[in-house]
């Protein structure tokens, strides 16, 4: 059954919660890693590897580097998920 | 030129007497051990199954989120770093004249030795990208630099148990050499895990003593049996005197001078001689350029090794002739248990107290003292220094025959 967009930002929300420690309620579709999240490019490692983990899809390097913001992340995951 | 002159505006530790400093300082004069059994599973079966930790857990202290982007050793850097800022005023100064001089004897080897665990369990990519900002020995340095935007330099130098001392060292020529008017400067460490412990153990170098952790440090006893591992560290702030006195900061002591040598003699055995540590003294002293007559303090090395404890007081003896007479010996490490690169660090700090209370720490757990032991030892209880103009020596060396000694004095304004 493939993820939803739903499904797949309450993941992430969860992941940023735990490496950042950025309260679960700012995190949203259009919010940046770095400039709003406190993500910077060693905690986005952390990120990636948790997400791929959590809902089994590979996130290639080419990739994380085009995922400024949360939904960037959502979508690709949601695209090229299970 | 005149000499710029060098004062301490500020304090901060994490021992395993105490979270800060004013209650590791009233710990230590109560003559009390931080030295405990270890809860930690991996201890059960080891040889040594104690240790010296900090009293109070980083965790305690600091978020969550903080603490998994820094090693053990880091947070123990930002802990002391914080509280000795904040005790100095935590002053507006130009960043490009701050510096910051944190050293540790083994860095990050707890987070090196976890991160090994993931690979060989979990696999390669599972490894964190925090791996190498957290196991770099410098990391404690680089971190508190961060946070304190400090731009005039960030160093760390290496020299095992002399580290603590040596960063202070540099912190004071940094002042001195117009580099810096302010340099944050101290020593950490978090080795307590049980390949380093297994380590020191293989060496012969700890107390095997797992009966009575508590008794295990005793520096000049007959049947001391090696040194007890600790962890933790401590944080001074040097200041320029003018720029301390133009800011009215509360000033503790000044810092003197400094003597460097090494030993090219054993790896990991003192030189039985001691010359090194002699001739460290001398320089230390010339450095400071004060009359023998004013050293009334010594925070000694000693380890609480069979083979160390006499070989520096005799080196001691040797240096100031018959002016050791009027000095009251101090081995605090028979309290905290020792803290490797952050000995040096945490003992300028009670020599630096010694000097502003007139107050010498006491030694605890000497039952029957070594008749090899010939200077004056300071046991059970503090002892009063004498009022007026005073100064104290602090002495450190290291696994590599790094010999370090300080001079701190009272500073009478």
């Amino acid at each position: 059954m493939a993820l939803t967009v739903d499904e797949v930002l309450a993941g992430i929300k969860e992941i940023v919660v735990e490496v950042a420690g950025i309260d679960a309620n700012i995190i949203a579709m259009d919010k940046k890693f770095t400039d709003d999240l406190d993500v910077d490019s060693l905690s986005m490692v952390e990120v990636v590897v948790a997400a791929e983990e959590k809902f089994g899809v590979k996130i290639p390097d080419e990739e994380v580097t085009k995922m400024a913001t949360v939904g960037d992340a959502v979508n690709f995951i949601v695209t090229n998920g299970k | 030129m005149t000499r710029r002159r060098v004062v301490v505006t500020g304090l901060g530790a994490t021992t395993p007497l105490g979270g800060d400093v004013p209650s590791t300082w009233e710990a230590l004069l109560a003559g009390k051990s931080g030295v405990r059994k270890l809860e930690d599973e991996w201890a059960q079966n080891a040889s040594v199954t104690f240790a010296a930790r900090v009293a109070v857990e980083p965790s305690e202290v600091m978020e969550r989120v903080e603490m998994r982007r820094l090693d053990r050793s880091e947070q123990f850097a930002m802990i002391a770093s914080r509280e000795a800022w904040k005790d100095a005023g935590s002053p507006d100064v130009d960043k490009e004249r701050l510096g910051v001089v944190i050293a540790s004897g083994i860095g990050g080897v707890i987070t090196l030795l976890d991160q090994h665990d993931v690979l060989k369990e979990k696999g390669a990519r599972f490894v964190s990208p925090h791996t190498v900002p957290m196991l770099m020995p410098n990391g404690p340095a680089a971190n508190v630099g961060l946070e304190l935007q400090a731009k005039a330099g960030v160093h760390a130098p290496v020299s095992a148990c002399a580290s603590g001392a040596e960063a202070a060292g540099y912190a004071l020529e940094m002042i001195r050499n117009n580099r810096a008017d302010i340099v944050v400067t101290g020593g950490v460490e978090a080795a307590i895990h049980e390949l380093p412990m297994a380590g020191f153990a293989s060496m012969k170098a700890l107390s095997t003593r797992n009966d009575a952790p508590a008794k295990a440090s005793r520096p000049y006893d007959k049947d001391r049996d090696g040194f007890v591992l600790g962890e933790g560290g401590g944080v001074l702030v040097f200041e320029e005197l003018e720029h301390a006195k133009a800011r009215g900061a509360k000033i503790y002591a000044e810092v003197m001078g400094q003597g460097l040598t090494s030993d090219g003699f054993h790896i990991a055995a003192p030189d039985p001689e001691g010359h090194g540590v002699t001739r460290a003294v001398k320089l230390a002293l010339a450095d400071a350029g004060i009359p023998l007559s004013e050293i009334v303090h010594l925070n000694a090395h000693a380890t609480s090794t069979p083979a160390g404890d006499v070989a520096e007081a005799n080196a001691l003896a040797n240096a100031l002739g018959s002016d050791i007479s009027h000095v009251a010996v101090s081995a605090t490490k028979s309290m905290t248990g020792h803290l490797l690169g952050g000995a040096g660090a945490i003992e300028s700090i009670f020599c630096v107290l010694a000097m502003h209370h007139h107050k010498a720490p006491p030694t605890i757990n000497i039952e029957n003292l070594d008749e090899a032991v010939t200077v004056d030892v300071v046991r059970d209880v503090p002892r009063d220094l004498p009022k007026g103009s005073i100064a104290c020596l602090n002495d450190s060396f290291g696994f590599g025959g790094h010999n370090v000694v300080l001079v701190f004095k009272s500073f009478e304004g």
